[in-house]
Order: C-alpha cells, then structure tokens, then sequence
C-alpha cells in the first residue's frame, strides 16, 4: 500500500468500467465524490452518506461496496464497475436492468443504479437465491417511491429465468 | 368492476435512461468553471440570541471566498412574502435569533465542499440560549416562550367556520362522541437531498439558479420579490430528473435565495448539495397536528354534524404556500360521509422545530386521522359494526355531483359500491377468519377501516378561506388553477411535448406522450417529452409544478387540448391536400386520410410538416401548426363565497382501505397481515402507472403508520438525525396490498381523470391505526405505533402479558 499525505492531493489510478482512468485526488476523498465528480461518472447516486441508503452501491473488484463508506484511494489498482456499464455499448438493457423496466421497479429511478449493483453481484453469486434472499438483499436499500414491490418481481423474474446478468462489462 | 379501454400496459419512456445511469439530476449537470461550493452553518439550539459571529478565522482559512452572516442576508434581501400577514420575518439565514435545531446561520463558501466544511469549524458563533417549547398545545399558552416576540402569540392564525346548523344538530343528538388525534411529524425523505446552482450576472442585475425545486411555481414571486428582483430577473432552470420528491422540494426555495446572494457576494458560480444529517434536521417535515373531534349521533350511528377544533403545528416559521394543509381540505372536511352541519376551527401555531410545508397527502392524513378514528370509535360506543356505521354515513350514489357541507363539489362517485367490491369476494370473511381464529389462540388481532375522499388539482383560492370575507373582497377573490401544455412539430413533422411540471419520477414524460400520441394518430414513441423547465422560456403559472395531484386532473387534460388543437389543424390542412371535406379526414396509424376512402392518405410528418416549408399551402387565414399551447382553467375552482364555503379541488376521488394487523407478543411490533385498497379515481390513464403510484403511497402511509417520526426531546433537541434513528421502512418493513379500482369518471375533465397518487397516505395511516385499536381494545392510538407505544397502552391496560 502507497503512503499518502493528508493534506496532499495524490494520483489516483483504476479501472473503471473495463478503462483504465486517473484523476488527482485529496486523500480524504470518498470514492462516491471521485467518480461523479472526479471521473464524471455520474450514473452512481448520493444519498444518505453515511452507508444506510445503498445508492452509491458500486462493484470493486466484482464486490458489492458502498462508494460513500470508501475513500478513493482504496480503489487505487482496483476493478470498479458502475451502472453506467451493464447496458450493451448500443444501449440495449440487460436482462435486469430490462426486467425493472417491465416490471415498473423504478419510479424516479434515483436509488435504482444502487441496487442494480447490488444484484448484478448477489446474482453473480447466487443466480437463482429464493424470495427470502432477494428480499433480504434488497433490505439494504431505501426507495421512497415503490413500496418495493415491483422491485422484487423484477429480481424474481431474472432470478427464475436462465438468464444470469451478465458478470462482465 | 369497471375495466378502462386506457389501461394498456405500456414501456415507461423514461427508463433506459434512468437503468443505464443516464440520467440527469441537479447534481449530475455540468457547473461553469470556477464554481464555488457552499457549506451551511447550522444552529445546534433549539431558540437562542445570536450575540455575536465572528468569522475572521474561517475567512483566513485557504480556499474560503465568503462568509454570509443574517446581517449580509438583511442587508441584500427582503424578508419572505407570506400567506398569512403577521409581524413575523424570515430570511435565508437567521438573523438576530435562532428557533429551531439546524436552522441555517452563517454560508461558508469556498474553493470546495471538503474545504467549505472545513472552514465552517471555524465560524465562531455565540449564542445566549432561550427557553424552547416544542408542544403545540405547551406553545398557546400564555405562558409559553414565544418565538417571535413581536407578533404577541405563537398561536399566529385562528379561524372559526360555521358550516350548517351544528349547535342544532347536537342539540337534537341522541349521542355525542368525541376523542383527540395527534398526526405525527414526518418527511418522506426523497432520496436525492437539495441541490442549487446559483449565478448572478452583476451588469444586468439577474440571477440564473438551477435547482431541484418541485413548485408551486407561486414561490417564484416570492423569490424574485426576497432577492429584490422583478420576475424575469430570476431565471429558474429545473433538471429532467430528480430522486423523488413528495413534496419536500418546495423547500428548497429559502436555498436558492441564499445561494443566488451568495453567487453575487462572490462574484462566482455558487453550488450547494445538501448532505442528509442537513436534510433530516432542517430541510422540512410534514406539519404534526392535535385534533379535537366530536360527532352529534342518532343512536343508530348516523352522524349528525361534527365539530373539528384544528390545531396545526408550523414549526418556527410559517413559509409560502402554509398553512396549506390546514387548508387543503377545507371544503372536504366531511370526508366520503353525507355530513350537513359542521363547524371547524383552525389554528396554526408555532414552535421550535423546523419549519414544516408540503408533503405527499398534505392535509389529508391529518383530517381522516381524526375522522376515521372517530368513526371506529363511534363503533365501538355504539356496540356497531365498524363498517356498518361507514356504510351507513357514506353519501349515497345517487346524490353526485354532491355538494358537500363546507363547499366541496365531489364530482363522481359510487361509494358503496366500491365498499361492497372491496369487502365482497370473501375478502372481509377471510380478515374476520384470521381474527377470530388469531384471537382463539389469545393472540391480538383487529381489522381496521378507512373511507375517505382524495381531492386533486388544489383551487389556488383556498388558501384565502383564511381570510376574513372582509380581508378577502380588499385583496380581492382568489379562485382557480391553470395547467398548460405545448405541441410542437419540427421540421421533419416529429412530435414534442412540453408543460407545467416538474419531474420526480411521476412518469409524466410516458402518461403526456400517451396521451398527446393517441389523439394525433401516433404511437406513444413517436411523440417525445421535454419537461425541463425553464422559467425564462417555457410557459407556466402560479399553479406549475408537481404537487396536490394536479396533474391527471389538470396538465393531462392540457395537453389533451393542446393535441386535439393541433389535430384540427392538420385535418384542415391536410382536408386542402387530400381534397376532401376536412370533416372527413381523420388522424390514425401514423397517416392523416379521408375517413371515406382510406387508400387517400398522406404521412402524418408530411402534413405536420407544412407549415415548415410551405405555409403558403395553409388553408387561408390559418395560423402555422408548428406550436399550439392549451391553458386548462376549470370553471368550478371558484372563490371562497361569503360564507366561506370552499371548493378547494377540481376533482375527488374515493379510497377504501381495510385491513389485519396483529400484534407481536414479544417485540410488540405491529405487523400487517392483509391490506386491501380500493381506488376510484376516475379513469384510469396507465394501469402499471396508477399501480406503481399507489404502491409508493401505500408504503409512505405504512411508514406514517408505524416507522417515521421526527422526534425532539423537550428542549428542542432533534433525535432523528440519521437514517438510523429515522426509520425509513425497508422492503421487510412494507406488507402487500391488494389493489382493487372501481372508475367513476370525473365529468369535469375531457379525461375523466382523477388523482390517485396521495390517497393511501391519507387513508393508510387511519386504518393502521384502527385494526390496531381493535386488536387492543383501546381508544387512544398514537402514530407511529411503535413498539415502545404499543408496550406502554398495554401497560395501562394491565395488559402486557407478563408471565
């Protein structure tokens, strides 16, 4: 591990999305912060910033994390995936991001990228978990708009069908 | 069942963008370069003095451009307009004087976020605290501290409103019946905080603000008029997106003042985002209120007249458009029950907590607390079946459209019917089975109900039943609410929509292209929606923005009228091309034809696409069809009258809920068993959608039930400062609930639309809160039920089950 001054700004180095990008960074900065702001990745959302609400929900290295509870610098070398990379380069949805659109899983969609993260790695790892675990997966994120509902049928429905999300961007 | 020919279940146009990260919310946009970034300083009493501030240290700090006191703020700006005249101020900033925890007393602004929070550590700020009363009831004694000293009282408003002969009725009562509700203080929390861009360009005086802000665009004069501006000085922008709203984003506007001075102290760009220990303290909360119910009855359960003494807690200052939800329901105030007298009190007080103001239901929750809880009761007292004493106060079919007692013209409806759907199918037998067989087992089961009226698109007049019919014929009659909409056509003969409202994930983009598509002929692909707003360019009124339902009920049916606009145009343009009668032609399958010979047709772009490239060809004196605009202004939102009579909405809808909760044991937490809600709200417009909407209200109404609460200890101190003291409900927190609809269809609107998205925050709440007091056997009900609540009846009840 690389020793950095607090008060420093310091290189910081990943691959985001399959590319490999930098940008300056304070040590002290989230990861959130430095992928929005910093990589201008702004698919991944802010909103509770202290770890309760899930939006900022980003894979490194192919684990779900929340990107408000991790400073930049500990993706330094890392694999970081966000939403911005589960549709195909010529936009068509895959089958989860598809399966919120048909099923109305997603109203304002802001905390919606979260748990598409969230799932692309639960179901990585699981690809057919039952009802229970879905729903206790998606208990740890907050959406104020759905009740929730549509939101477990869409997992259910990708969960039962043969299609895996795809694990790589 | 009436099924709607609308409902076809269609692709939401807003989700490919929104799934694949492409969405554009406040704080996704692009800010000029040399953007500032602001941090707010925050009181951490609940009522002080500000003797002093100093903020010599953090300006030396490196990287801090300004710091804003309440002196800068007086010095800049004029205090805030209004609804209500009393000697209160209130600014952007504290001045002189801080009245609640986290009200905003100094800005830090600097080179960033991390460095502006880093020097707000430094502003020094002394404070000489005051006595705090947090208790609506403890604030209109007069003893009470008063939070502001000028205006004499905390207790800022009190109407009296005598609808009907009420002191008859009750004299000619065989029973009365009264009890007391408390309706909590709560936020649905969008989760997507507050964000403001601010500029200002000192050569021609004008601010440019971009800002998550959800409207009543009513608050854009007040903004203009606090930054000393005429109107078009303050250009408001709002994003395609936001993360959720509810309501809570109108209170967003005391920012963007603060952020528009703060760009023109600096010179520069000011951005702020506000983080969610902000939000939570001090951003806004529904208004918390203690009612005082009683109902003159006949023995067997009719009611006679009521009389409702309302007492709405604002927090430490009253803002625009409050007291809205003291107000909203005015003319509605009997509910779905054929009430003739009735006689109400309003009485709006302040206390040291945040300032509260418009939340999903607003207004609603708050009334059918008390009425359906009194309902109950009335069961109860009575020895009545519960939906028996519903069913037999419910205004009849027969009598729509029927005026209600304080002013309401409920426009449709078939309440009993929609009661005997929901409680038919075996439904009400299996909530009775499971009780019965619950309560064999000792266990504590009840069933709860709830009826209630969902009004949509508010008459901006109502806020004036406030008023004194004197004060109201000075200032003169305030009545009605207009929604708009534009059709354009481009030069290729492609489709856009714009209208009044902002976007928070209603999906107005899919609903207006539905609706704009089917009456030109086209699929709802070929017409797109732009819903940016842009208060230099796009057209609006006071009533713009999200809020109150208005839109199924009112920007809806403008563009209804702005498409079928357009299409009598391009039939008469297209009559001269076709050589046909233009009675003949007709607009379907993407080709505009004579209806009597099919085979002559032109592509719908072609037409549309003439008044581009060849006006000439118009048929005489026709303007060009490029853009047709509607303004949909209702005729029955008329003023209050001189007896203060009130039709405070287009349309009103009706929801039933009923349900089976049971009570834990061990934990006492109250879990719901079965949920079913019956909606008529009209026709229909997108089945998935109404669904999606109910659901999201639903669980709001769940989270008002039994999680969320703002809570202050007695000093004012605020409890709830994060997500995990504030109980946001999970998916393993939200039950399922069966949703039935019944349609009525307005005949006010082309539509025949009504709201639908509020009424489970209205009626949920209530019908919690009844099975509850069936499954204790208990009159006193405080919301949120939770565990320590439900614990501490039985207790007084003996009851808690020790073994």
């Amino acid at each position: 591990m690389r020793a950095v001054k607090g008060d420093q700004k310091t290189r910081i180095a990943l691959t985001l999305n399959g590319r490999k990008l930098a940008a300056e960074a304070e040590p002290r900065l989230l990861l959130s912060d430095f992928l929005r702001h910093g990589l201008g990745a702004t698919g991944t959302h802010v909103g509770c910033e202290h770890g309760v609400c899930g939006a900022c929900t980003v894979l490194i290295d192919g684990v779900a994390v929340r990107s408000c509870l991790t400073l930049a610098v500990q993706a330094e070398g890392r694999e970081v995936r966000t939403v911005e990379s589960l549709a195909a380069p010529d936009g068509a949805l895959n089958p989860l991001q598809a399966a919120f659109r048909d099923h109305h899983a997603l109203q304002c969609g802001f905390c919606t990228p979260g748990i598409l993260m969230s799932f692309t790695d639960f179901l990585a790892r699981n690809p057919q978990p039952s009802e229970a675990q879905i729903r206790e997966v998606l208990s740890g994120h907050l959406c104020r708009c759905t009740g929730y509902a549509n939101i477990v049928e869409a997992i259910k429905e990708v969960a039962s069908s043969s299609h895996a999300p795809r694990s790589e961007g | 069942m009436a099924e709607s020919s609308t409902t076809t279940k269609i692709r939401r146009k807003e989700d490919a963008s929104l799934l694949s990260g492409r969405g554009r919310y406040a704080d996704d946009l692009p800010v000029p370069v040399g953007t500032l970034y602001a941090h707010v300083v925050r009181s951490p009493h609940a009522h002080a003095d500000i003797v002093r501030i100093d903020a010599r240290r953090a300006l030396a700090h490196d990287g801090v451009w300004a710091v804003l006191t309440g002196e800068d703020v007086r010095k800049l700006s004029d205090p805030f307009l209004a609804a209500v005249k009393t000697p209160v101020q209130q600014w952007s900033l504290a001045v002189e004087r801080v009245r609640y925890v986290g009200e905003p007393a100094a800005l830090v602004v600097a080179e960033s976020r991390y460095v502006a929070e880093d020097a707000a550590e430094l502003v020094e700020i002394e404070y000489a605290p005051l006595p705090a009363v947090i208790d609506p009831v403890a604030a209109c004694a007069k003893s009470a501290p008063l939070l502001h000293p000028q205006a004499g009282t905390n207790e800022v408003s009190v109407r009296e409103f005598r609808y009907g002969d009420t002191a008859a009725a009750f004299a000619r009562a065989d029973r009365r019946i009264a009890m007391t509700t408390t309706f909590p203080r709560l936020s649905f929390t969008p989760i997507e905080c507050y964000v403001v861009v601010a500029r200002h360009n000192a050569a021609g005086g004008s601010y440019d603000v971009t800002a998550n802000f959800q409207g009543p665009f009513s608050m854009h004069p007040v903004m203009a008029r606090a930054l000393r501006v005429k109107g078009p000085k303050l250009r408001l922008r709002i994003p395609p997106d936001s993360g959720g709203s509810f309501g809570i984003k109108l209170s967003v506007f005391p920012y963007i003042v603060l952020m528009a001075l703060a760009a023109r102290v600096t010179g520069r760009p000011v951005k702020w985002v506000e983080d969610r220990i902000e939000h939570l303290v001090a951003a806004s909360s529904g208004p918390n209120r203690v009612t005082q119910i009683e109902a003159a009855l006949t023995n067997d359960g009719c009611v006679l007249a009521l009389r409702l003494d309302q007492l709405e807690d604002y927090g430490a200052f009253l803002r625009a458009p409050m007291p809205g939800p003291l107000y909203r329901m005015q003319g509605a105030v009997t509910g779905a029950y054929d009430i003739a007298h009735v006689d109400v009190i309003n009485r709006v007080v302040l206390t040291n907590k945040m300032p509260a103001s418009l939340i999903r239901g607003f207004g609603g929750p708050q009334l059918y607390l008390a009425l359906e809880r009194l309902m109950q009761r009335i069961a109860v007292e009575l020895d009545l079946d519960p939906l028996e004493v519903i069913r037999r106060n419910l205004i009849a079919g027969e009598k729509f459209p029927y005026r209600a007692a304080a002013g309401a013209l409920y426009d449709s409806g078939d309440y009993a019917r929609a009661v005997e759907i929901a409680t038919g199918d075996g439904r009400l037998d299996e909530l009775k089975r499971r009780r019965a067989a619950a309560r064999a087992q000792g266990r504590r089961y009840g069933i709860g109900f709830a009826a209630i009226v969902e009004p949509a698109m508010s008459n901006m007049g109502y806020l004036s039943t406030l008023m004194s019919k004197e004060a109201r014929e000075k200032a003169g009659p305030k009545s009605g609410a207009v929604s708009m909409a534009t059709v354009n056509i481009d030069p290729l003969g492609a489709v856009t929509v714009t209208a009044d409202v902002t976007v928070q994930g209603q999906s107005h983009e899919t609903v207006l292209a539905q609706i704009v598509a089917k009456a030109l002929g086209l699929r709802p692909d070929d017409v797109e929606v732009v819903l940016e707003m842009d208060t230099a360019k796009d057209q609006w009124s006071i009533a713009a923005g999200t809020y109150s339902s208005r839109f199924a009920s009112g920007t809806a049916v403008a563009a209804h009228m702005a498409a079928v606009q357009m299409r009598e145009k391009l039939k008469a343009i297209a009559a001269k091309q076709l050589n046909v009668l233009p009675a003949d032609v007709e607009l379907s399958g993407g080709k505009i034809r004579s209806r009597s010979n099919p085979d002559n047709a032109l592509p719908f772009g072609r037409v549309a696409a003439t008044s581009h490239w060849s006006p000439g060809l118009l048929p005489e004196s026709m303007a060009p069809a490029l853009s047709e605009t509607a303004a949909w202004t209702p005729q029955e939102l008329e003023p209050p009258s001189r007896d203060d009579r009130i039709n405070t909405s287009l349309t009103y809808g009706f929801v039933f809920d009923m349900c089976g909760v049971e009570i834990d044991p061990v934990s006492y937490q109250v879990r719901v068993d079965r949920y079913v809600s019956m909606h008529d709200a009209g026709r229909i417009l997108n089945v998935t959608i109404a669904g999606g909407q109910i659901r999201g209200s639903f669980a709001q109404g769940v989270a008002a039930a039994l999680y969320e609460e703002f809570a202050y200890n007695e000093e004012g101190a605020f409890l709830t400062g994060t997500f995990a003291d504030y109980l946001v409900p999970t998916v393993s927190e939200i039950p399922e609930v069966e949703i039935l609809h019944y349609e009525s269809p307005s005949p006010l609107t082309p539509l025949g639309a009504k709201g639908l998205a509020e009424g489970n925050c209205m009626s949920t709440p209530a019908c919690i809160a009844n099975a509850i007091a069936d499954a204790l056997g208990v009159a006193d009900v405080t919301l949120p039920a939770t565990p320590r609540r439900i614990h501490a009846l039985l207790e007084r009840a003996g009851a808690t089950g020790k073994r």
